[in-house]
């Protein structure tokens, strides 16, 4: 076996390489709306005044927090069919990535919601507002800029988790280089190709990221300009 | 089969790989804050060739997946005649991988220590190295540690993907069992609340004891 880079070998495989990034983009965009969502009805469980759909709401987002994507992905992939419910390796994927990510973004809400001021709430009584006025005009419209730099950076950690789809079958970039890897025999290429994919993509949206950040801060009065 | 049975016939092999996952994630943490503490202090560091290897290496690490650094650092340092065993493997990119990440929470808590303090020890006229050792770095411990406990249990869960790399932790070992019983709901739901205990009766406990420690140790009770 040929030691060093090959560049040859590098260009061979690039387009198949390139396909993957698609697949990999597509799986970060679709896991994350899922978890946009799911983290919308973990916070719905939060807020209810329930206090036993509250406990049980913590109770499980605790669990799902605390406990490996990893290990997720394989219960739900292999326990699902057990009961009769066959799903594909894409669909198992979104839906464990939705559901953990979707703990993460819940307290992200939470902590937005609780970042707007409680007077905010007591002006709107007075005024003789409806709950859902207050949301809708006062209170999230507030609360939506300080969510924004956390909802940013679960997004880059989901594009930096797609990899572990690859272990139940799904074919994004990290599946394809270790396929292109195991059939050439050579792995030195496509994992740093992966790499390097992985940092030109995700240096500019974490940096995007930070900038946002910024930019809220500034316009919340937080850092003086 | 029952549930009592599969874990009378398989207990003691999952709990074989559960003190494997402990021992990836002692070592690793140590390597972590090792490494946290020292980037943490490159990257303030007012030599710009210091600084910048330790910014080069923070965004390496955190741009890019641990599962890539893991398979990096595994199928691919051999080409360089570099051959680690899984388990190191795993641990150096463990390691290597949160320890970015834990440098800048170090980078932050200096930057939070008031600057009152910088000056009194100037005044003083300690030397820079007695500056940071005696009277910085006591400091930065209680507004550091909720961040760093938070990146532990992270880690903890992390550790599950050493099982990719053929380390033979709780997550190999369930895996194992799944395809030798296709017991599916019984491996892979005992090893998720095993790492459930670990984390919640274990891992944060201490880690919660850890900061009221720190707490006390700069004069506050409470926290």
């Amino acid at each position: 076996m040929e030691m060093g880079w090959r560049w040859d070998f590098t260009i061979e495989i690039l387009p198949q390489m390139a396909i993957a990034t698609l697949n990999t983009i597509l799986a970060a965009g679709v896991g994350y709306v899922i978890a946009l969502v799911v983290g919308l009805f973990f916070l719905l469980g939060q807020r209810t005044p329930f206090k036993f759909v509250n406990w049980v709401n913590r109770e499980i987002v605790e669990f799902i927090r605390s406990t490996p994507l990893l290990i997720q992905l394989f219960f739900v992939y292999f326990v699902l069919p057990q009961f009769g419910i066959t799903l594909s390796a894409w669909v198992c994927g979104m839906i464990t990535i939705g559901l953990h990510f979707g703990t993460y973004l819940s307290e992200v809400y939470r902590g937005a919601l609780e970042g707007v001021s409680k007077t905010q709430w007591e002006a709107c009584r007075a005024l003789n507002f409806s709950t859902i006025y207050t949301y809708r005009r006062i209170v999230l419209p507030q609360a939506f800029p300080i969510a924004i730099p956390g909802m940013g950076n679960y997004l880059v950690g989901i594009f930096k988790d797609t990899p572990l789809l690859s272990t139940i079958g799904v074919a994004e970039l990290f599946h394809a280089a270790t396929a292109v890897g195991g059939y050439n025999y050579r792995y030195l290429e496509p994992y740093t190709i992966v790499g390097v994919i992985f940092l030109t993509l995700s240096i500019p949206a974490a940096m995007w990221v930070r900038k946002l950040e910024n930019d809220v801060n500034k316009a919340q009065g937080k850092i003086k300009k | 089969m029952t549930y009592f049975e599969f874990l009378n016939e398989h207990g003691v092999t999952l709990l074989l790989g559960t003190v494997t996952t402990v021992k990836v994630l002692v070592c690793s943490m140590i390597l972590y804050v090792i490494i946290s503490m020292i980037f943490g202090l490159m990257r303030l560091s007012k030599n710009l060739a210091i600084q910048g290897v330790a910014t080069i290496y923070i965004e390496f690490f955190r741009g890019t997946s641990l599962l890539v650094q893991l398979f990096w650092a595994y199928y691919v340092l051999p080409f360089f005649g570099i051959s680690l065993e899984a388990f190191t493997a795993g641990v150096v990119a463990l390691g290597l991988n949160f320890g970015a990440y834990g440098a800048e929470i170090v980078r932050a808590g200096i930057l939070a220590v008031p600057k009152g303090q910088w000056e009194a020890a100037h005044a003083l006229n300690f030397t820079p190295a007695k500056r940071i050792k005696k009277i910085i770095i006591p400091q930065i411990f209680p507004i550091i540690l909720p961040p760093a406990a938070n990146l532990t249990v992270e880690l903890l869960k992390a550790t599950a993907l050493v099982a990719l790399v053929t380390v033979v932790d709780l997550t190999f070992e369930a895996k194992q069992i799944n395809s030798i019983t296709w017991l599916s709901a019984q491996c892979f739901g005992t090893a998720l609340l095993i790492y459930y205990i670990i984390a919640r009766f274990a891992l944060v406990p201490f880690l919660r004891w850890l900061e009221v420690l720190a707490a006390r140790k700069v004069g506050k009770e409470r926290i």
